[in-house]
């Protein structure tokens, strides 16, 4: 009896909820596999999906995206000997997992710590709320490739934005695995867009998009000063994340702060 | 007994009737004929200088400093003196102290500072006297409370001083954005070099003076007046740890570019194309009222202003009627008459901008409307101006005129509304005017906007956060969040 031949997995994007191929065909080799090498018309496509999705996610109530969030956890627990392989193990694999816990616990906090009402000298009722800013990209740092990218982009999810990122260059597999469970937790399509490909092609495209809000550079290294002068076309907000930090002020830099005047009277 | 006591009040006023003049006296202020730069508590004597004129009489009004990047240097350094020897290590109730001496003065010499708002911007004194002034004083007063209270407005974060604070402001509310910006600043242990407007110099220039009456230290607060060439000069300095800019959406973004890399801290409060969105139920009078203070407030000088008017089909042409008698009733002219609506265009510069995108409204085809009213011969004047007939493509309803230009609008449903409202590279305020309640909270919701005023508008408080979406800018001025991009954290 000959040994059973496995099936290999194809390593694509995951765009618009679903697993493409770059539309340009191409790959790169990294880890020992070939993986998508996203094109410029990927990261475009993958901007629309967020923007489109983007509204219907901010609108889900805060109960809601904490569930889904949750659930998020739950899908990477329950492939946790996948991801410990494609990371540095088990340890990275159950803090990215305690991680996004704690941060779906935040989505119907935040805005009891960060707004509240505003006691204007007048007969006025005036609060102020936090709101997603809409589209982030992310930039994932190279290491640690599971961590880091949960770092990045579970607070601006949680605050209700929909996010492009861009995985680790050198070890993009954990990204595509994460994608996996992204696509299995009822996570609207389009919320999450994970791009596989050459960071300093993809970066500028991403920096210089007019709809794209907020851009975070935790993965820029070099490209920084430039990708900054790029953000400025449309003011977006740059964030320069840490690769291993936990706080809700991750959160506050994807969010904006909207404030309401009504008039009191009889 | 005169015509109109014998006519009664019921009888039509005569064509040629108008108010008797009700001026505020200039005797209140005694300007110097010549202004330095105000540098580590000193006057500077000025390299260069310009003169800053009276936009109602172009009259010279004094001669002041046009700072030059050496000028900047030394205005930097004394901040950081300041900064490092004892400022920010001065307790935080001692800091509070200052500032509540400041409000004070600012309240004292209310008046004097009010008159010399309007001589030099062209507001009109009923605005400078219950607004400007006023909000200023209770800035200083707001965030003096804050300076002894930072470990409560950002708990576990060891909030501490940025340093020395670059800090740009417009020329529509001199006075006023000068306290949006030193209060904070200050309150946080920050130590500041501040550049007026270029047009509107003076308010800060005697807000020195307040500053020796407070005894603040030497160098805690520098002025230095002068061009863009000026900001740009504090903005490229190194010795600056953060730049709070307020003004157009161009210079901005040069600002946001310019310091890119190099790891300052930065807030930019930008321009503004506001949708007032007018439904079908709301109190009509009151809506008027609220358009006309939306977009004539301050001859529509104000980054927030509702410049957009949208109505909703069905009350259109009542709505429209309603505005274009309101209108007639504003009175434009010298900014020191008590009875005065509209005051002077702020410079001959911004008169011309705004007369090129009122001639692109007319030739792209909107309807224009401007009441009868005459204006005075000298100085910069710009008429009251309603556009009808505006499709969402033309230039006015999608850049900011800055001017008493307002462009209107219809939509049949709230999601059109939204739409349109949204339909803008920018993102500070919006106005929303209907009676029903679930509609109101919906429309916030759906607003892409830093500010939404319900059922009212421009209406501002030292606690309440202001600052854009979008293209308008990021960062807070007001309020806890007003805090926080004057200070970083160690926790």
């Amino acid at each position: 009896m000959s040994e059973r031949i496995p099936i290999k997995k194809t390593y694509k994007l995951f765009l618009g909820g679903v697993f493409p191929r770059s539309e340009s065909g191409r790959t790169y080799e990294a880890e020992g596999q070939n993986v998508a090498r996203a094109s410029r018309k990927d990261v475009r496509d993958a901007v629309r999906a967020a923007r489109a999705a983007q509204p219907g996610w901010a609108a889900a109530t805060a109960y809601n995206r904490g569930q889904v969030l949750y659930r998020l956890a739950e899908m990477v627990e329950a492939r946790m000997p996948e991801f410990a392989e494609l990371c540095t193990g088990r340890d990275e694999v159950e803090r990215s997992i305690d991680r996004i816990v704690w941060y779906a616990g935040w989505a119907d906090k935040l805005p009891q710590v960060l707004g509240g009402s505003n006691p204007v000298a007048g007969p006025y009722f005036n609060f102020t709320v936090p709101e997603p800013t809409g589209v982030v990209a992310v930039l994932a740092p190279d290491d640690p490739p599971l961590l880091a990218l949960v770092s990045r982009v579970l607070p601006a999810l949680v605050g209700g934005n929909a996010v492009v990122a861009v995985a680790s260059e050198q070890r993009p597999l954990a990204a595509v695995e994460l994608a996996e469970a992204i696509a299995t937790s009822d996570v609207p399509g389009g919320v999450v867009n994970l791009l596989t490909g050459f960071r300093a092609e993809l970066a500028p495209v991403l920096a210089s998009h007019m709809d794209v809000n907020a851009l975070d550079l935790a993965g820029a290294d070099g490209l920084a000063p430039e990708l900054e002068r790029l953000a400025a076309d449309n003011v977006k907000r740059v964030v320069h994340g840490s690769p291993d930090s936990q706080s809700p002020w991750e959160i506050t830099s994807f969010l904006e702060l909207k404030t309401v005047w009504h008039p009191i009277g009889r | 007994m005169t015509e109109i006591d014998r006519t009664g009040d019921r009888a039509p006023a005569p064509a040629d009737w108008t108010y008797a003049p009700a001026p505020e006296s200039r005797d209140v202020v005694k300007l110097r004929e010549r202004y330095g730069l105000y540098v580590g508590g000193e006057w500077l004597e000025p390299s260069e200088t310009y003169e800053t004129i009276s936009p109602a009489s172009e009259e010279t009004l004094a001669v002041v400093g046009q700072a030059t990047a050496e000028d900047v240097d030394r205005a930097v350094a004394a901040a950081r003196a300041a900064f490092e020897n004892g400022w920010s290590s001065l307790p935080g109730s001692e800091r509070a102290k200052y500032l509540f001496r400041i409000a004070r003065i600012l309240q004292e010499r209310a008046r004097e500072l009010a008159v010399l708002e309007s001589l030099n911007g062209g507001k009109p004194i009923k605005e400078s006297r219950d607004v400007d002034l006023p909000l200023a004083a209770a800035h200083f007063f707001y965030y003096a409370g804050w300076a002894d209270k930072l470990e409560y407005a950002f708990p576990n974060r060891r909030p501490r001083p940025v340093g020395v604070a670059g800090q740009i402001i417009p020329w529509n509310f001199p006075l006023l954005m000068l306290a949006w910006k030193i209060a904070p600043a200050l309150a946080c242990g920050n130590t500041v070099v501040l550049k007026p407007a270029e047009t509107t110099p003076l308010t800060a220039l005697l807000f020195c003076d307040v500053l020796r009456q407070a005894e603040l230290p030497p160098g805690v607060v520098n002025i230095v007046t002068g061009d863009g060439r000026t900001g740009a000069a504090l903005v490229e300095h190194d010795g600056v740890d953060k730049i709070a800019f307020t003004g157009s959406t161009e210079v901005g973004k040069a600002i946001q570019r310019r310091l890119a890399g190099t790891g300052k801290k930065l807030t930019l409060e930008l321009g503004g194309k506001a949708a007032n969105v007018v439904f079908d139920d709301c109190a009509l009078d009151q809506a008027v009222e609220g358009i006309v203070n939306g977009i004539y407030f301050n001859q529509g000088h104000v980054c927030c202003a509702g410049s957009r008017l949208l109505v909703q089909e069905s009350i259109y042409e009542p709505l429209v009627d309603k505005l274009r008698r309101r209108l007639e009733t504003l009175r434009v002219g010298e900014p020191l008459d008590k009875n005065t609506d509209v005051g002077a265009i702020n410079s001959a510069v911004q008169l011309e901008k705004i007369r090129e995108l009122v001639e692109s409204g007319r030739e792209e085809g909107a309807d224009i409307y401007q009441p009868p009213c005459r204006l005075p011969e000298k100085g910069y004047w710009f008429a009251p101006t309603v556009f009808t007939n505006v499709a969402q493509s033309y230039r006015i309803a999608q850049e900011e005129i800055f001017g008493p230009v307002l462009s209107v609008l219809t939509f049949r449903t709230p999601d059109e509304a939204v739409e349109k409202a949204n339909n803008t590279p920018y993102g500070l305020s919006a106005g929303v005017w209907t009676e029903k309640g679930s509609r109101i909270l919906w429309m916030a919701q759906q607003l892409r906007a830093g500010v939404v005023w319900a059922n009212t508008y421009n209406r501002f408080d030292p606690t309440s956060p202001f600052g854009g979406y979008k293209e308008s800018g990021f960062g807070r001025e007001g309020g806890l969040h007003g805090l926080e991009p004057y200070l970083r954290f160690d926790g």
